[in-house]
């Protein structure tokens, strides 16, 4: 069984092996010039302000969470998805039944404007 | 001892054949989309370097090859270096499972699908490693944008994933595609092809969805602050990722290496060709879609996402696998 995943790791090999080559090969081919005005960050020309790493809106976190609940109800929809034909109808009517109450919190989710951006 | 040796080695080939020609397709990607944007636009495209522009490619990567690598003063070195090599190195172990043919796959899982889902999702890190280590405003900003428009959208693309589980009853890709013999899936899912090309637009990031690298508010979001071949391998990265989107999409919908019609001079022409043939004309449509559409707005990219596609391709689920069920079809 596992056997199926060895060339996987394999190709991950090859792939982290081809990615070090090229960030090294560069540094060592191309000419390093570093003085400080080159590695400031950019920001149009100004001294940056202030540190990048400030707040940022909620509505990220927000979606985030959203995003977990929803992949997890596809992750639960996958193995169902396959076996649909065994499970037959007392299959699709439970999974039915979770769907429409999954469908009741969006609803409300939707309602509250958590999904609104201005 | 021998056997193992004999068998690593043919892996070993077997992965050069693809890593190879797909390195190589990428950067003919960009020349094609240069061209074909040219002639959207009454152009030429890059004429100067090779015949028709043929060795520009090359020449770019050159170039940016011998240019400076800038590390920003106040970058995180390590995560700095890392995020592009994630994204180049998720971009091609994803290909490990697309069969070219029937048996023509690295290796033959039987949860390939999952195994795209889970590749693709882990995307996300290097963009939002490369906005966070930069240490920049803009790639920040780019980062956040990217990230929360990437999230959204996987949930419409696993929920279309579904729907071709549902009708095909594997989650192996070979399999997925045997099983569109008689038709592809794209004539009864064709609202969800309609939606899973939309859907694979935002999650690469590209027109009309490149807000994370909307040159006119954030210069060029996530990988600003990024030179050389850092910047190169996310170029890579990008352009691979459209090309294994859109070899998922040929796999799930237009019945990957199959013909379109089973009879001469059709099946003729060898499988994989098929294959290339269909990915390059939904590569096409990405190309198309850049050269004509106005980029969307934040807000109305996340109403598409959340408040059209999920619903719409939920309610999907439940039509197919309802008429499914209905006419014992499963």
């Amino acid at each position: 069984m596992l056997e199926a995943y060895f060339p996987i790791l394999i190709f991950l090999g090859i792939a982290i092996g081809l990615a070090c080559i090229i960030m090294i090969s560069t540094l060592i081919v191309a000419r390093q010039h570093p003085d400080s005005a080159k590695l400031s960050a950019y920001e149009c020309g100004f001294e940056a302000f202030e540190d990048a790493r400030g707040r940022f809106d909620v509505r990220f976190y927000l979606v985030a969470i959203l995003f977990i609940i929803f992949d997890l109800e596809i992750a639960f929809l996958f193995p169902w998805a396959v076996s649909l034909g065994e499970i037959g109808l007392y299959g699709w009517l439970s999974m039915m039944l979770f769907l429409g109450i999954l469908t009741v919190g969006f609803i409300y989710e939707w309602k509250k404007g958590a999904l609104e951006w201005e | 001892m021998v056997e193992n040796v004999v068998t690593l080695a043919i892996i070993v080939a077997q992965i050069m054949a693809i890593v190879g020609p797909l390195l190589l397709a990428v950067a003919y990607t960009t020349w094609a989309e240069r061209k074909v944007i040219g002639a959207m636009q009454l152009r030429q495209g890059p004429m100067t370097v090779g015949p028709w522009g043929l060795l520009q490619p090359i020449a770019d990567g050159a170039k940016l090859f011998l240019k400076e690598t800038v590390i920003p003063s106040g970058a995180n070195k390590v995560v700095f270096i890392a995020a592009p090599m994630i994204t180049f190195v998720l971009a091609l172990i994803g290909w490990a499972v697309i069969p070219f043919a029937e048996g023509w796959v690295i290796a033959d899982i039987n949860v390939g699908i999952l195994y795209l889902l889970a590749v693709s999702s882990l995307g996300v890190y290097g963009v939002v490693m490369a906005g966070w280590a930069s240490n920049s405003r803009y790639a920040f900003l780019g980062a956040m944008r990217s990230s929360a428009q990437m999230i959204s959208y996987e949930i419409a693309i696993g929920l279309i994933i579904i729907n071709v589980l549902i009708t095909a009853g594997s989650l192996n890709l070979t399999e997925i595609v045997l099983a569109q013999q008689s038709v592809w899936y794209i004539i009864p899912h064709f609202p969800m092809f309609i939606v899973f090309i939309a859907a694979i637009l935002a999650e690469t990031n590209r027109h009309p969805f490149d807000l994370p690298e909307d040159e006119s508010s954030l210069v060029t979001g996530y990988n600003v602050e990024y030179s050389s071949m850092a910047f190169a391998l996310f170029f890579l990265g990008e352009y691979a990722n459209m090309i294994l989107m859109s070899a998922i999409a040929v796999i799930l919908f237009l019945g990957g290496w199959l013909p379109p019609i089973d009879i001469a001079p059709f099946n003729w022409i060898p499988g994989p060709i098929w294959f290339i043939l269909k990915i390059c004309a939904v590569l096409f449509i990405f190309f198309w879609a850049r050269a004509t559409l106005p980029r969307y707005r934040y807000d109305q990219l996340m109403r598409l996402g959340w408040k059209v596609f999920l619903p719409f391709s939920l309610l999907w689920v439940v039509l197919t696998s309802g008429v499914l069920l209905a006419f014992d079809m499963l």
